[in-house]
Formats: structure tokens, sequence, C-alpha cells
């Protein structure tokens, strides 16, 4: 078996982070593991996959896994690639579906101005060579949900190539230890969403929703340039924040409008590739690692038993954790590719190559899109790490949640505690309520302002941190009250009065004359039991560095 | 009346002579009368007396929308008309009717014409007689004109008379039919390789292919996207200027229509052509001309000498690979286009629920005929991975060098070629038959379809009758977008030829009273 050769790239690790990584509630902002990069430009060659075998149990072969990733994304956009309708999910069935939709006969695409505008952004953002031409294709196969028997789609010259993606996965033990890989980005093409088929079994008969046939999709082709499940799913990640920072897709996978299908081979290094399969509608981030390592491992084992690898495609049960051949892709399938005849070539303009006196409804200007890119998730993290010397993890950690980093920001607007104190508040305490109770960001009872009032009573030493603590859950669960009241109502202040403070140190030392002794004789760490037990005396109200003070005072004397 | 032109019968309509409702009682009877031609698939009665009532009204009002307002027009059953059947004349679009109306009906309509009816064609307008269709043949109404029938008096024949009915040609010959048989002033067909020009001339009129891109496709059920304009059959030049006047300009609808605003014009009346270059090329002087058509032709271009203008001799030397090129292109886009008509949205679904895969095998046996299903069998044998190249991609490059021959031509000076339309006048049903749709079409389309490998406009003249008495037609070619150029040239031919009006009295005496036929004018090439 190869799984122990692989294990170091494996699902595992990430969830240990879960207190301050992005968890998966009905896959919102999933976390598919956040890692990254200690030192700038440490990344990996591309054009050569890590090797990520290592020695199996017999220590004779090795293997290594070459996978490559294509990626639809859902563009998001009011109407459909080439038709008026709308776009909406969890719409009634058929209720938006245009006659071009529905592949009246007589009817034409007309392609959807904000659908090639989101192409551009998306390969701009990804450093690829934009085509100022590009051409549209028929793909044609039947199936029940592609009303037309084809799908729009750019095969032969599309909008975008030649890009690249950085990523960043653990290399160590530690969390810490990241390096940066990039996947080279064969293309990016435009091109048809199909309807969605529900097949009722019962009364063996097959329902059709056009609601989504002729959405337009980003079919975003990374090279075989990764290695594992992990790898794949960290670059899966990446790409969805970048599209959701760009908003050309909502990326949420959950929902469908960001499908993977994965190609995966192995091979011993040195040698050529293997055959591949090719894993089909990877639509969950929770299993799209463990779908790969699981065929991965299963290839390795196939081969290593003396059987053949097909070239199939297949599908991952994740009941079962394998993937299965998929029945109604057997055989060849020749799509018959042809020029779309009805779209002319689809021309794009540089601030250069800009006719005069072109009508900018007319026109898409490649610079004027450029100029106004968003900033990128890479860029956020590393603002956030230089602005306010975070750790790069926690700078991933931020991002990795939907609207946590603007959480973060306000707090930080609004309080006079550290950065590092409101990163520390916001990943651990907020974020592992939220995960604690299945709760995205915005559903928080605690909102941003409660944060920073808390934090700024604990920053001026109003109250302890354990208070703050318990300030912290009662502003959870009684929604509406500002953490003053719930200091003031609960008596958390701390004591101010020192010679009050005194007594009950004089008081834990008089009860405690063994740990007094132990003090005594040297043992450091017995004055943080003392501190203890008077923080216990005082109900957590008492600063821990007064009362150290105190009993070190007392002590010495 | 309805022997009128349709520029004629809107002045008319403009001085009260004849009220729009009237108009629309005279061509429906006629429809009525001549349905034995099988012109129309669908008689929109009801829809078009509405459309002629509120024509009425507006004349009353004095609020006319204009040159076609109260104009009874028909439409080829391959553009979709809201409401009413579309057919194909295809058992997969059998009781199919559209939500929606393609571009060029809703103008129409929108100038206040008043549709009669959705005229017959070869099933999904793949074939050039109008015989293969779901709904049987159109039959030529030349075959029942008196000129023909004089001529046919005097050979002895001994065949049944009926029997020996001629084609229209197609695949618009339900629209030429229709214009032809004075049921209607003007038609829409389709042109995909020569489907306008091709029925005209073998029915008498004028038939008129525009520039791709001039005229919205937006609602034509497609044969052919890169090479399908939709066509304008008329009696005259004149009022095909008008239709198009109506028809031109960019639609939202249709990527390919052109950016560029049309203004709607009227065709100037050409006095002097002195300064005009015709071309005729030598590649059309094909072994399969009749010497009649030979001989018209060369009597045209005689004509034009005659009054002055420069004919030469031009070459288009790619022109023999045209039909075999065509066949790749138009059948890969065949199989392409094709592929919708699968029995789940609209149209034709057969009984058979074992599984999807055997509906849609199924339905499409049933749907789509012999020629139809032909078509979409080679068109995905080219389409194939291993194919793909060595058809496909040859064929789009020889399609590249037949409309660089065009383009060469034109820079060379020429204004317009003249070529024949049709290798000969229209055959008897019988004798068509004899050979198979696709050799057919390969035969027929041979002036025509290079045309639409080009783009360029192109216009089928009726020029004089045959030694048969029936209608032979000349081709005018024109440069891209050059429309109104090649319209006026054609409009300068057709006066001069003064073709002959057809005479139906035989055939529907008791209606006689409804033709004005004017005298026969003089036919300057007569033979």
């Amino acid at each position: 078996m190869a799984a122990p050769m692989l294990r170091w790239c494996y699902l595992g690790r990430r969830w240990v982070l879960a207190c301050i990584d992005g968890g998966s509630r009905h896959g919102r902002g999933a976390a598919i593991g956040f890692t990254s990069s200690r030192k700038r430009g440490q990344s990996s060659v591309a054009q050569q996959p890590l090797i990520t075998a290592q020695k199996s149990r017999k220590g004779e072969h090795k293997w290594a896994a070459v996978v490559g990733l294509e990626i639809h994304a859902q563009i998001s956009s009011n109407s459909k690639l080439f038709s008026g309708s709308q776009v909406h999910f969890a719409a009634p069935p058929n209720s938006l579906v245009s006659f071009f939709d529905a592949s009246l006969p007589g009817t034409l695409p007309v392609l959807n101005r904000r659908c090639v505008e989101a192409a551009v952004m998306t390969g701009l953002a990804l450093s690829c060579r934009i085509n100022k031409k590009s051409l549209f294709d028929r793909k044609h196969y039947f199936y029940a949900d592609l009303p037309a028997g084809y799908q729009i789609t750019q095969q032969r010259l599309p909008i975008a190539v030649n890009g690249s993606l950085a990523y960043s996965v653990c290399a160590g033990k530690k969390p810490s230890q990241v390096i940066t890989k990039t996947v080279r980005i064969k293309q990016i093409q435009l091109e048809q969403d199909s309807g969605k088929s529900l097949h009722d079994e019962l009364r063996s008969q097959t329902l059709i929703d056009l609601n989504r046939a002729g959405v337009g999709l980003l079919e975003v082709v990374l090279e075989p340039d990764m290695s594992c499940g992990e790898e794949a799913a960290t670059a899966v990640r990446e790409l969805q924040l970048i599209l959701q920072a760009l908003g050309t897709s909502q990326a949420n996978m959950a929902e469908g409008q960001l499908r993977v299908d994965a190609n995966i081979s192995v091979h011993h290094p040195g040698e050529p590739l293997g055959v591949r399969t090719e894993v089909k509608n990877l639509n969950s981030a929770r299993f799209l690692a463990k779908a790969i390592d699981s065929e991965i491992e299963r290839q390795i084992h196939e081969l290593e038993n003396g059987r053949e690898i097909l070239n199939e495609t297949r599908s991952f049960d994740y009941k079962l954790g394998c993937t299965m051949p998929m029945r109604d892709k057997e055989g060849k399938q020749d799509y018959r590719f042809m020029p779309e005849p009805n779209l002319p070539p689809l021309l794009l303009y540089d601030t250069a190559s800009l006719p005069p006196g072109a009508d900018p409804q007319q026109v898409i200007n490649i610079d004027w899109i450029r100029e106004r890119l968003p900033e990128l998730p890479s860029e956020t993290r590393e603002k956030l790490v230089q602005q306010y010397g975070m750790l790069p993890e926690h700078s991933f950690a931020l991002l990795n949640e939907v609207g946590l980093l603007e959480f973060f920001q306000n707090v930080i607007k609004e309080t006079r505690a550290e950065p590092k104190k409101v990163t520390s508040w916001v990943l651990n305490i907020f974020l592992g309520f939220l995960k604690q109770q299945n709760l995205a960001v915005n559903e928080s009872p605690v909102t941003p302002a409660a944060l920073a009032e808390l934090l700024s009573l604990l920053d001026r030493k109003a109250i302890s941190s354990s208070a703050a603590k318990q300030v912290f859950e009662e502003l959870w669960r009684s929604k509406g009250k500002t953490p003053s009241q719930i200091v003031s109502e609960k008596r958390l202040e701390l004591m101010q009065d020192e010679e009050a403070l005194e007594r009950v140190c004089h008081a834990v030392m008089e009860e405690h004359p063994q740990v007094v002794m132990d003090v005594k004789r040297g043992n450091s760490r017995a004055i943080n039991k003392l501190i203890g037990l008077v923080l216990k005396a005082t109900l957590s109200r008492a600063d821990p560095t007064v009362i150290k003070e105190i009993l070190e005072k007392k002590l010495s004397s | 009346m309805l022997g009128r032109t349709l520029r004629e019968v809107s002045a008319a309509l403009k001085q009260g002579q004849i009220t729009p409702t009237e108009l629309y009682q005279k061509c429906l009877s006629l429809i009525k009368k001549t349905k034995f031609l099988n012109a129309y698939i669908t008689v929109s009665e009801d829809v078009a007396l509405k459309q002629a009532e509120d024509s009425e009204k507006r004349y009353k009002k004095g609020h006319s929308l204009g040159d076609l307002d109260g104009i009874p027009i028909a439409v080829k059953d391959n553009f979709s008309t809201s409401g009413i059947e579309t057919t194909c004349a295809s058992n997969m679009l059998k009781g199919y009717v559209p939500p929606y109306n393609a571009t060029v009906v809703q103008k129409l309509l929108d100038q206040g014409a008043i549709l009669m009816g959705k005229t017959n064609l070869d099933e999904f307008a793949m074939g050039s007689g109008s015989t293969d269709g779901v709904f049987g043949p159109v039959k030529n109404p030349w075959s029942y004109s008196k000129q023909y029938r004089e001529k046919r008096k005097q050979k002895p024949h001994g065949e049944k008379e009926d029997s020996n009915w001629l084609i229209t040609g197609g695949s618009s010959g339900g629209s030429a039919a229709a214009v032809a048989a004075f049921t209607c002033f003007a038609a829409l067909g389709s042109d995909t390789g020569g489907s306008t020009r091709n029925p005209a001339a073998h029915c008498g009129v004028v038939g008129f292919k525009p520039s791709y891109g001039l005229v919205s496709r937006h609602g034509l059920i497609p044969l052919v996207n890169s090479m399908d304009v939709p066509g304008i059959l008329t009696r005259c030049v004149d009022d095909a200027a008008l239709v198009l006047g109506v028809l031109a300009g960019h639609d939202p609808k249709d990527s390919t229509t052109v950016q560029d605003p049309v203004k709607p014009f009227t065709l100037p009346t050409l006095t002097d052509v002195s300064k005009l270059c015709i071309g005729i090329p030598k590649e059309y002087l094909a072994p399969e001309l009749s010497s009649e058509v030979r001989s018209f032709w060369s009597k045209a271009a005689n004509l034009f000498e005659s009054e002055g203008a420069k004919v030469i001799e031009v070459s288009l030397p790619h022109t023999s690979y045209s039909i075999v090129c065509y066949h790749v292109l138009c059948t890969s886009e065949v199989a392409s286009n094709m592929a919708r008509f699968d029995g789940l949205e609209y149209g034709h679904r057969c009984d058979i629920d074992v599984s999807t895969e055997a509906m849609y095998a199924a339905t499409r046996r049933e749907g789509f005929n012999d020629v139809v299903r032909g078509r979409i069998l080679s068109g995905n044998f080219f389409l194939l991975k291993e194919n793909y190249e060595n058809y496909f991609i040859k064929a789009q490059k020889v399609r590249r060098l037949i409309a660089n021959d065009f383009v060469n031509v034109f820079n060379s000076g020429v204004d317009v070629l003249l070529t024949p339309t049709t290798l000969s006048d229209a055959v008897p049903y019988l004798e068509f038959i004899k050979e198979d749709n696709r050799t057919r079409s390969a035969q027929d389309d041979i002036f025509t379809q290079a045309v639409n490998m080009a783009g360029l406009p192109a216009v089928s003249v009726p020029v004089a009758l045959s030694n048969q008495g029936l209608p032979i037609g000349l081709q005018f070619i024109g440069r891209a977008f050059r429309d109104q150029q090649l319209l006026t040239i054609a409009k300068w031919f057709e006066k001069q030829v003064q073709f002959p009006v057809i005479q139906l009295q035989e055939l529907m005496d008791d209606c006689s009273s409804v033709f004005e036929i004017e005298k026969l004018g003089s036919v300057s090439l007569k033979q």
C-alpha cells in the first residue's frame, strides 16, 4: 500500500489548525488548508511536479503522482452567457429559461459583455496572456440537459492562456513551515453551463431543469503540476479566494458555482507519465483532497499488483471514500468540435489598439480592466503581515473565512488594543465560537464594535483577560448588551484597591504555607500557583501582573 | 388588382381604390382556388383578417404605416411566426407553434403587412425542387399557364395533362409559387445555396439574396448559419428593394448582422449603363447548361454591350470546387444544427420511453426524412476528430479561395457579374424525381451557391420564356454590401427585357376578373 508515503500531505494536519482555520459549514468558506510562505520567492519549480513519493514499505519502488485540474467557475453575472435570462441559484425549476436557453429553433446567441469582462479580469489576476482575438466553438454531445445538443465553448482559441497560480502548502511538522508553489494555468475559456437532470428512479423518469442552462462558466485549466490531494485542494482554495476577491464568481462549491475535475496519474520518477484517469465532479471542498489521494492510492495499488490503469472517467463515492468508474462515460466520446458560426470572433483591445472613436459600450479595453483590478488575496495577506506584524499563517486564516477579514479590520478600527491581541482574539476565541455553533461571520451575535470595546477594556487593564473571556461569553449569549454593561452587572472590573488586594494576597499566603516555602526554596513555578489562588479568591477581578508584584514584594520581605 | 406589383397596389391602397380587407379577400380566395399548387402549408386566414382590419382602420384615420401597410405577404415555413405553426415541412416540427417572431417577420408586421400564410419548402430547406417536404411537392403555376399549355399542344405527348406538372425549384418553391400565382405581393424565402434565386427563376419572379449580415437571421430556422440569408421574392426589382429597405439593418439578436445603420431607399432609375463593367465568369459556361439559357445569357451580355457597358470575360478559377466544398460545410453545420431536435423541448416525440437514448433515436428517425438524416450522417462523419482536418478545414480553406475569386474580380473593376441562375427552365416533377435529392441539389446549385460561400448579394431576374413557354432567369452578383447598386442594375435590365406576365385565365376562368393582366409587353430578348 502506498498510503504511508503520501501521508505527509494528507488531510489530517489542517484540521489540527481548525481553531483558527476555516472549517466547512455547508462548504461556506470551506477550508481546504491554509499555509503560508515564510520567505518570498521560495517556490517550487512549476514544470516539475514535486516528487511526493517516499520509500514504500518494501523500500523498492518510488511513486510520484501527477495531478492536473479542470475547474469550472460559474460567472457571477445578472444574466446568462448568451441570453438575457436571469441567473439565480435555487429559483423554481425552469423559471429562468429564455427561448435561446431552451434551444428553440432560429434563436441565436448574443454574447454577454459582463461575462467577457469577468474572464478578462480573472485572466489578468492569474497573470495570463489575454488573447485579443478569441473564438467560440460548438462541442457536441447528446444529453437531456443540453438542449441544443452542443455546448458553446472556446476550444481552439480561448480568451486567456499561459498564466500561473501561486499557493502555499505545509512543508514540515510545524504549520508555520510553508512553501509557495506555482501551478501553471494552461487556459481560461468562456463556455455555457448545462441544465440539471433529476433522475427519478422510482418512476424511471428524468426531469430537466434548464435554469442553469446557458449560465456563463469560466473553465480554468491547471497544468498537471500538482502531486497530491492537498496541493490540489489548496490551489483550488486559492483560486476560489481570487475569484471571490475579483467578484467574477461567488465560487461557492455547495451551490455548484465551483466544480472541479481532476486528471490523475502515477509513475516512477524519471519514467514517462502513467495512464491517467479523470475523476469528475469533485464538488465538495471536503472531499476534493480525499478523492484525489484515494485515486492515487488506488492507481499505485493496481500497478503494484500487476494490473493496468485504464484511461477512464471516474467519480468519487464519498460514502465508500473511493473512486468508481462512471457507467455512462464508457467508451470514447468524439465531441465533433466545430466553429460556432453565429458568433463573430471576440475582439478585445488595449489602449494602444483601441480604434479611435470607438463606442465604449461596444469595445472592451484590457488596460482599463487591469487598472481597476481589486486587491488580490496574496496582496491582502502581504499587507496584513506588513501592517500588523502578523504571522503569515494568521493572514491566511483571516482570509479563509468569508467576512472574517472585514470583521477583523472593523475591530482594529475601533479598539485601542494591539493588533496582535486583536488577531489572537479574532482567530482563537471569536472563530472558535463560530465553529462550535456552526455560524458564519455575518451570523455572529457579537459585533465588531462590541469586541473592539471589550478589547479596549482589556487593554487599559479595566478587566483581566479571564474576565474578558467571561464578558465575551456573555456577549455571545445576550445580544444587545455592551461589554461595559456586562462588566458592571457582573462586577468583573479589576480590583483597583491595592490595599484590599494586598490583604487577599496576605490571606492566601497564610493559608498555603507549603507553597510559600516552595517559592522561597527557589521553585519559580510555585509563584504561579499562588497567583492562581489569589485570582480565584478575587473572582478573577485582579490583574495577575499586579498580584505577582505584590506577592514578590511580600515573599522577598 | 392582384396582377399588380407591390408598389402599384400600395399606391392603390393609398388612393382608396381598394381597401386592405378587399385585397385580403381577393388574395385569400385565390389561395383557396390555387390550393392544388400546394404553395402554402398554413394559411393564417384569421390572423390575416385581423391584420387587414387593423390596417383598414389605419387607412381610414389616415395613419398608414407606410408602403407595406395592408399588403398581403407570405413567409416560408422555416421562419418563426409567433402563434402560427412553423413546420419546416418536417414531421419533426409538425404542430410546433413558436412563441416569437423572426426579426424579418416582425419588421414586416410592424410595417402593417398582412401575413397570408406560411409557404411550402423542402424539408428544412434541404433541396432544390420543393419536392421533398412532408406536405408534398409544390407545383409550378406556369404548368397551368396559357403560355406553357399552348406550346405543349403543339407537341403530341399522349400523357395525361395533369401528370406533367412542373417543379418550382427550391427550396423556397412555395414562396415563389405564391408570388407567381398572385396570391401575395411579396414573399420571404431563405437562401443558403440558391434556394430563393432558383425557384424565382423557374417561376418567373424576382428572387433576391441580400449580402450576408445585412438582414437578420434571428428566427430563421437554420440550414447553414454561415451561409443562410433571408431571401425576398417579388414581381419586380423595385418591390424587392422596397422590402429590403424594411428588412435590412443591425439586429441586436443576430451578432452577425452589420453594425452600420441602413437607411430606407428607393432605387434610382438608371438611364446610362455606359460606365458599368459587367463580368461574365467563364467557368459558368457549364456543359450541362441548356442552349436556351446560354443563348439568353449571351443576349443579355450583348444588350449591356450595345448600351455602352463594358462587358468582359472574367475568371473565378475555384468555381468547380464549390459544390463539393459546400457539401462538406453544409452537412457539417446541418449535423450540428439538427442536434437540438431530440424530442425533449418541442416538436415531435416518439412513444418509446425505454431510455432517453432510445427516445432520441426513434424520435429523430421518425421526425426527419432521408435527405435530412443523410446530411446529418455525412456531417457528423466530416466533423469526427480524425476527419476534421481533411474535410472541414480543407473545405473552409477552399471556401476562402472561392470568396477571394470574387474579391479579385471585383477589385479588377467589375461592378456586377452576369450569370445564368439555373441550367434550364423548370422540369416536370416526374423527370425531376428520377435523380435523388443530393444529385439534384449538386446540379441545380452550381450557379448560385458560390455566392453564399462569399456572402455576396445576388438577384435572379426573369428574362424571357423558353421554347416551352417557361420562364428563364438570369443572375446578377454584386459586391458585398453593394446591394443597392446591384438592384439598380437589375432594375435597368428588367425594364429592357419586359418579361411577360403569366397568363392563368384558362386555369381559373371563373376568377379571371381578379386579374387585370396588362397587355403583353414586347419581349426584346425573344429568340
